[in-house]
């Protein structure tokens, strides 16, 4: 089976991220960027399923300015066969991201998109499912175990009160976890061999839609920074702050 | 104005998170409906019409929302929340799934784990894990919005009566079917609402020594957390961790023991009142959101704790 794997380009989470000082938004000038760490779980596990015989081929699609093409190299490196970059300079909202995939998922007919719950940067934590309305697929979110089984694929997920798991019609949805895999690195023969592999570029207008941002952003701030305070020199005195100073037990 | 809120429980009862959910809706303005989606949630819509501010309860009690699986909810939701100017719920583990599906089959973007309302089309959130906060404002004629509960004081959850009407809407998108579950079980608090939390790390060395913590938070009335690095271990079950991609917490006191403070770790906890940290690194960064902070071999100091705890309560 086929399987898509979209991957977003994000400030490397190693990063300290900089609210620019007129507070349009973050610094993002000669800052080290690289694949979201949940994107990177998702190509990982669409290898993990071809090295079980399960998927046949595996797409990555990414969204983004030119330089998003380095991801898509990184994950034909992991392993994918074959990329598409949906080029644009734009500012690309989850709702849009989620339209334009489902173009991608049109034409590709893939049994299994695997995404990354979140990206680091927005935390927004909505184009899977998105995009799993817009297709009229069911969705796995929160994944930390993918088991395909015929026409259907259990997921389990992990939830704010432990597990569950579903199961899913194919094509269906996942959006990944931390704890799903760890992802491998790419060695040097693939990261050569990746540079061949077959990369197709294309707009929005390309496949038909029209970027329309409903947000806008009208400020960004640093967060209310917080003052370290004061080095105890035992549990007693502690106990004593926590008791008389703070007064919280 | 009307807002929808889609509760938040267990078929049995009504979780706080919903109640900070409507304070949100309060500070929205308008006249603001509860949606209660489960299966003999009956118990839950009645809860639901005595918190405050809540005009009307609407009850789907259906075998189909048992589960809350996101397909179903989000056509559900979709369907009655097409008459509201805003949707509102929790950002815990259901309403990140369900909604958005509802935007998207409604056509309009989501603003994701709101902490604080401008206006009514102008919201505050984190971004970057915390490290900085938008301003954001939705064109959109319906907003689909879900909310931090923590950031929100809750409304009483006594006194309200508002009339609760059952739904006969049953949408089964037949893409998905539970499976089981396996739910943590513990009489501690819930680590989302919990006054006091006491967290541990990879510093904990190992599940057993948990047990000292828990010590611990017995003793104080607190919920037990972690850091992803002793979820990842396998110390503790992935429910416990707290950060940027793990619950959000921001009780009265938060107690970290053996945890550096990675920015994804104190993105989930630096709202707390008071921090106190133990680590036996004085260079640990947690000791730069601390307010209390003790360099000490948590070995030794937590059972010192546990003593002294003793003494004073
Ligand atoms: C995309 C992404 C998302 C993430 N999301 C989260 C998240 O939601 N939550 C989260 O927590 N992390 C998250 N992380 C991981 C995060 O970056 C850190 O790796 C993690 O928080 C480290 O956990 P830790 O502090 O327990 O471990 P470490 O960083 O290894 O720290 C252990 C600490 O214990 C101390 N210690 C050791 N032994 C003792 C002792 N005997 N006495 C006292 N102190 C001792 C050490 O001095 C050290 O400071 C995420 C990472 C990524 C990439």
């Amino acid at each position: 089976m086929k399987v898509l794997v979209a991957v977003k380009r994000v400030i490397d989470y190693n990063v300290k991220v900089r609210v620019k000082p007129d507070n349009t938004g973050v610094d993002l000038a000669n800052v080290k960027m690289a694949m979201n760490p949940f994107c990177e779980i998702a190509v990982e596990e669409a290898v993990r399923l071809k090295e079980k015989g399960v998927a046949s081929e595996i797409v990555v699609v990414s969204i983004g300015p030119k330089a998003c093409q380095e991801q898509i190299r990184t994950a034909l490196a992991l392993g994918a066969d074959r990329g598409i970059h949906i080029e644009t300079d734009e500012e690309v909202q989850s709702l849009e991201a989620a339209k334009l995939l489902k173009s991608v998922v049109e034409k590709e007919e893939p049994k299994l998109v695997i995404l990354g719950k979140q990206s680091i940067d927005s935390d927004n934590n909505q184009t899977g499912q998105m995009l799993a309305a817009l297709t009229g697929m069911g969705q796995g979110t929160f994944a930390s175990e993918v088991v395909v089984e015929g026409d259907k694929v259990n997921v389990t997920r992990e939830v704010d009160g432990g597990l569950m798991t579903v199961a899913l019609n194919l094509p269906a949805v996942v959006t990944t976890d931390l704890r799903l895999n760890e992802p491998r690195y790419a060695s040097l023969p693939n990261i050569m061999k990746a540079k061949k592999k077959q990369l197709d570029s294309m707009t929005p207008a390309d496949l038909g839609v029209e970027l329309a941002p409903r947000l806008s952003t009208l400020k960004v701030e640093a967060p209310a920074s917080r003052q370290a305070g004061v080095k105890v020199a035992d549990v007693a005195e502690l106990v004593d702050k926590l008791k008389n100073e703070a007064k919280v037990i | 104005m009307s807002i929808l809120v889609i509760a938040e429980h267990d078929n049995s009862e009504l979780k706080q998170a919903t109640l900070n959910v409507v304070a949100a809706a309060k500070a929205i303005g308008g006249d603001i409906d509860v949606l209660v989606a489960g299966e003999n949630c009956g118990a839950v819509g009645e809860a639901a019409a005595k918190a405050e501010g809540v005009n009307k309860v609407l009850v789907a009690d259906n075998a189909v929302y048992g589960h809350f699986l996101g397909e179903n909810l989000g056509e559900l939701v979709a369907e009655v929340g097409k008459s509201y100017s805003h949707i509102l719920a929790a950002a815990g583990t259901v309403g990140k799934d369900f909604m958005p599906r509802v935007a998207a089959l409604l056509d309009v973007a989501q603003v994701s784990d709101i902490m604080r309302v401008e206006s009514e089309d102008t919201f505050v959130r984190p971004i970057y894990a915390g490290n900085a906060i938008a301003t954001v404002k939705s064109t959109d004629s319906i907003k689909v919005i879900t909310v931090r509960p923590t950031a929100f004081d809750p409304v009483a959850g006594e006194g309200g009566s508002a009339a609760v009407e059952q739904l006969d809407v049953v949408k089964d998108a037949g893409l998905s079917a539970f499976v089981n579950e396996e739910l943590a079980k513990s009489d501690r608090p819930d680590l989302g609402s919990a006054g006091i939390v006491v967290s541990g790390g990879r510093g904990m060395q190992n599940g057993d020594n948990f047990k000292m913590l828990e010590q611990v938070a017995d003793l104080l009335g607190a919920a037990v957390g972690a850091s992803r690095a002793a979820v990842d271990a396998g110390f503790v079950p992935n429910d416990m961790q707290v950060g940027q991609t793990g619950k959000i917490v921001a009780p009265q006191l938060y107690i970290a023991v053996g945890i550096s403070g990675a920015i994804q770790h104190l993105a989930g906890m630096s709202d707390s009142k008071v921090i106190v940290a133990i680590n036996k690194d004085e260079e640990a960064p947690i000791f730069q959101v601390a307010d209390y902070g003790l360099v000490a071999d948590l070995f030794e100091a937590v059972p010192q704790l546990e003593e002294e705890l003793r003494k004073v309560k």
